[in-house]
């Protein structure tokens, strides 16, 4: 019997530092819902608003698996690897930190908001060399598709992660129906509405919804709106 | 009354930031170090409420950490520290103290 989880769009944590408009459906820095901390391995999942030229400056991490996807606007980021790149709209950028990495984080536009999301998944093996890779998707490939955009396995085609982890995007046509299944056994995902509004497993997400599903090999879909994007993350349900 | 947080990673210049984050809380006292005969030294002569595994601490070395810390302090909580930096350590710290 399948189990499933609901976060509304209006339930998430919410930070208005003034340049940062953050959004964290999981408990992130000063906030904190014990009953938000993770599903399974994914850790965070934050949508961040980042004022024109505005940005994080150098700081570290490590032992984590941290994917950036922008939805509008481009990144500017620079790393202690000797990374200098700027990720846009239709790119994914992905960084093991593992050991420890530093790195700046900027809105490369001074006169445009960048809006992104910003994943963390818990690593399936800690303290690996750190990490850096960006790909520009092919987003004609996810029109009424789940795209893969990432996977463990460097082989595929888009990022790959030390983690047992796919994420898909997919932008849908109204009334367009499919099943996505889950990649590995005892894996669970976790959708992310990016717009519009869909049914999953019976449930109704709008904007910003979240809906995690486990216990079960597939999900059903169907896009109820002509906008309908959408962001799967089939992740391992145990933590490491 | 402050809590008592000894942070203990092999990166310096991740260990100084957690310095100032752990610091920057007046309800928490951070004390952070790279080394693992730091960590025992510091246990040795004062009271933690909690101990944060950061980078590069490799499975042996925990093992051995672990066993050498709760012997100085039974029921001493030893957590892993993940991401390095703000983003996860008040949540870490919460769910481990409440």
């Amino acid at each position: 019997m399948s189990q499933f989880i609901l976060h509304k769009e209006n339930t998430r944590g919410h930070a208005n530092h003034g340049w940062l408009n953050a959004h964290h459906s999981f408990s992130f820095a000063n906030y904190y819902n014990p009953e938000r901390m993770h599903f399974g391995v994914l850790r965070v999942l934050n949508d961040d608003l980042i004022a024109g030229g505005m940005g994080f400056g150098a700081h570290p991490h490590d032992n984590m698996e941290i994917i950036t996807i922008p939805l509008a606007g481009a990144i500017a980021h620079k790393d202690s690897m000797g990374n200098s790149a700027v990720i846009k709209s239709g790119e994914i950028q992905v960084m093991s930190a593992g050991t420890g990495v530093s790195h700046s984080e900027f809105n490369a536009n001074a006169d445009e908001e960048l809006n992104l999301l910003q994943i963390w998944l818990f690593p399936n093996q800690k303290n690996v060399t750190p990490r850096y890779d960006q790909r520009t998707l092919d987003v004609a490939a996810r029109h009424n598709n789940f795209q893969q955009i990432l996977s463990p396995n460097a082989s595929d085609d888009n990022v790959w992660i030390h983690q047992d982890a796919w994420f898909s995007l997919g932008k849908f046509d109204a009334g367009f129906e499919t099943e996505y299944k889950i990649k590995k056994a005892r894996n669970g995902v976790y959708a992310f509405v990016i717009s519009g509004e869909v049914t999953i497993n019976g449930q109704v997400l709008s904007k910003r919804d979240g809906l995690g599903v486990w216990d079960t090999d597939a999900i059903s879909f169907t896009a109820n709106s002509a906008d309908a994007e959408v962001l799967l993350m089939d992740v391992p349900m145990e933590l490491n | 009354m402050q809590t008592t947080i000894l942070y203990i990673g092999r990166d310096a210049e991740i260990t100084v930031v957690m310095e100032r984050l752990l610091n920057a809380r007046p309800e928490w006292k951070g004390i952070c170090v790279c080394t693992d005969e730091e960590a025992v030294a510091l246990c040795e002569k004062q009271n933690l409420d909690l101990v944060l595994l950061g980078n590069g601490i490799n499975a042996e070395c925990e093992k051995v950490l672990r066993a050498k810390l709760t012997a100085l302090q039974p029921g001493l909580k030893i957590i892993q520290h993940y991401g390095g930096g703000s983003g996860l350590l008040y949540g870490e710290i919460m769910s481990t103290l409440n």
